[in-house]
């Protein structure tokens, strides 16, 4: 463990601190913050009424929305010449959110990474190589001060251009390679078809860390089996701090919270009331020690439970289902939960495939039927029908071993999917309306 | 110079080919010979135009996702068993054809097959070798404005 006083501290213990730090976190936002102000005021409530974890329900939430509204420093509770770095995201629909780091958060940030390599079993004696996007983006930057705070030999690869990544791996002897899963695959797949020579035997690779998408076991197995490695989650938001908010052990049965620094609930999404410990629904955020920008009851829309097993790595630390998607958007299909989300990532292991998709689920009968429509673009377009042919078998293969769903996967010409607001449409659901 | 083959991504729905034949007749683009290889969702148009380069930029700003490849155009005598030898020549030599159509017309009593290898120089070389006539772009399509 990286900080094992906290990572193993009781959890009677963990809660006293954390109603502590409660306190001091509402207070700040209240007193620095006039949004928080204004609402905490209009629900009636006031920080000195915060005794006791259980007045946690009381506390409004703070949604998405709210942060867009408040672009771009409007939620900042200490002065700007106080912030030293800020991130964004872009977010589907709007304005972008932005967040801000002091010092100190820059440092709790870096110690939240640290703990979650070490978790993994990553040691200084490791070469981490980040192929996550460097910039705006959480993930880059967040995994680069974690490798050089646990003090690994840091290797800021950043993303793309897949045969620099290899040469790299080789020539530097990495052993930790950080992406989005899918990118894993994307090299896997480019691996097989250009560099037939290419043994991933020969690099030194052991572990991936994998995250800033949801991404499922079935996924996992191909990651391991085809990279020979060990892959690992790293969970995070930006608007709560970025990767590192929670992270598997070896057990690679759940993500310990680092909640010495984030505060969690699950609450039922429709009605807003917290649910007791195990029960599935959304999770809720708030930080316990960040100063620039507080985020209190942050709605993040992901679905999981969270549970105590006395895990067998000796984290005392709460554990969360690995999340797989949105509460806005889940899709059953035959039974099966499937989030655009999963399609997203399984599409973005073919290079060219995205952004324009569009699903369609349709019951035929008493069964659901689905169909991927992917537009074509010169990249992926081929003279020769055995090259298209064998585009939408491979698509659909992926489908059928990461999302254990046959998908028909059909061909369209470029600007075929209707957009809204210039960006496509992803799912249609014709079943809808019927009981 | 190879002769050059535009092919084009077109929906396999009434409208879509129409489309592509439009878009290349409003730029005066003369397509010389055609096919069509389909499926059930999609089909590929394949043409030798008088002006692929300007066929491929107008398809382009017309969002048709389309492609420029080089293809072998070959003369073969108009008698029975003529394609059987020339394909034999390719069996032979391991030459894999992705596929092969006839052009429309005959030049001067001969027929002209567009063949799409995998590797088109090594058979360009075998079937001079043997022999063959190639035909070439100019041949085919005239002076290119
Ligand atoms: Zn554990």
């Amino acid at each position: 463990m990286f900080n094992k006083e906290i990572e193993s501290m009781p959890v009677d213990k963990m809660k006293e601190l954390q109603l502590e730090r409660l306190k001091w976190s509402i207070r700040h936002a209240y007193d620095n913050v006039p949004f928080y102000k204004k609402k905490f005021e209009a629900a009636g409530f006031h920080p000195d009424q915060f005794k006791s974890l259980d007045d946690m329900k009381r506390v409004p939430f703070l949604t998405k929305q709210d942060m867009r509204d408040n672009y771009p420093y409007g939620l900042f509770a200490v002065p700007l010449n106080k912030v030293v770095r800020v991130h964004a995201s872009s977010g589907t629909t709007g304005n972008a959110t932005v967040v801000g780091y002091t010092k100190n958060d820059v440092n709790v940030f870096a110690e939240v990474v640290a703990r979650s390599l070490v978790s993994y079993g990553v040691s200084e004696n490791d070469v981490v190589q980040i192929a996550y996007g460097y910039g705006l983006f959480t993930g880059g930057l967040g995994l680069h001060y974690g490798s050089e705070k646990l003090g690994a030999l840091t290797v800021p690869m950043s993303g793309g251009n897949t045969p620099r990544q290899l040469m790299l791996m080789q020539d530097f002897g990495t052993t930790v390679f950080c992406s989005t899963p899918s990118y894993a695959l994307n090299i896997a797949d480019f691996i097989e078809k250009n560099m037939p020579d290419f043994k991933i035997e020969s690099t030194k690779l052991r572990i991936g860390v994998f995250g800033a998408e949801p991404w499922t076991e079935e996924m996992r197995a191909e990651i391991e089996q085809r990279l020979k490695i060990d892959a690992y989650d790293i969970y995070g938001l930006s608007e709560v701090i970025g990767p590192g908010v929670s992270a598997e052990c070896k057990e690679k049965n759940g993500l310990h919270v680092f909640e010495d620094h984030f505060y969690v609930e699950i609450i039922d999404p429709d009605t807003g009331e917290v649910l007791p410990e195990g029960e599935k629904g959304e999770i809720v955020y708030t930080s316990l020690t960040k100063e620039a920008f507080p985020g209190i009851r942050y709605r993040s829309r992901d679905i999981t439970r969270l549970y105590h097993d006395g895990c067998s790595c000796g984290r005392t630390l709460v554990k969360m289902d690995k999340v797989t998607g949105r509460s806005d958007d889940m899709l059953i299909i035959r039974g099966v939960n499937v989030f655009p989300s999963q399609i997203e990532s399984v599409l973005m292991g073919f290079e060219g495939t995205e952004p324009h998709y569009q699903i369609v689920v349709d019951r035929k009968g008493s069964m659901d039927d689905i169909e991927v429509m992917v537009e074509v673009n010169e990249k992926i377009f081929s003279d020769e029908i055995k090259v298209m042919n064998n585009l939408s078998k491979n698509i659909a293969d992926r489908f059928r071993s990461s999302l254990g769903i046959s998908a028909k996967i059909t061909l369209v010409e470029p600007q075929t999917i209707p957009r809204s607001e210039g960006k496509a449409v992803r799912v249609v659901d014709k079943r809808k309306g019927e009981a | 110079m190879n002769v050059t083959q535009l092919s084009a991504f077109v929906t396999n729905k009434p409208g879509h080919l129409q489309k592509v034949l439009k878009v290349l007749a409003d730029e005066n683009i003369n397509i010389i010979t055609l096919t069509i290889a389909e499926t059930m969702d999609f089909g590929i148009l394949r043409m030798i135009v008088n002006d692929p380069d300007k066929g491929y930029k107008v398809l382009k700003e017309h969002n048709i996702t389309s492609s420029i490849t080089d293809v072998l155009a070959l003369e073969i005598d108009d008698t029975p068993g003529s394609l059987y030898n020339a394909l034999d020549v390719f069996a032979k030599l391991n030459l894999n054809i992705e596929y092969m159509y006839a052009f429309t017309e005959k030049r001067e009593g001969k027929a002209v097959m567009i063949f799409r290898f995998e590797d088109i120089d090594s058979a360009k070389k075998a079937l001079s070798d043997k022999g063959y006539n190639i035909v070439r772009k100019i041949d085919i399509i005239g002076e290119n404005k």
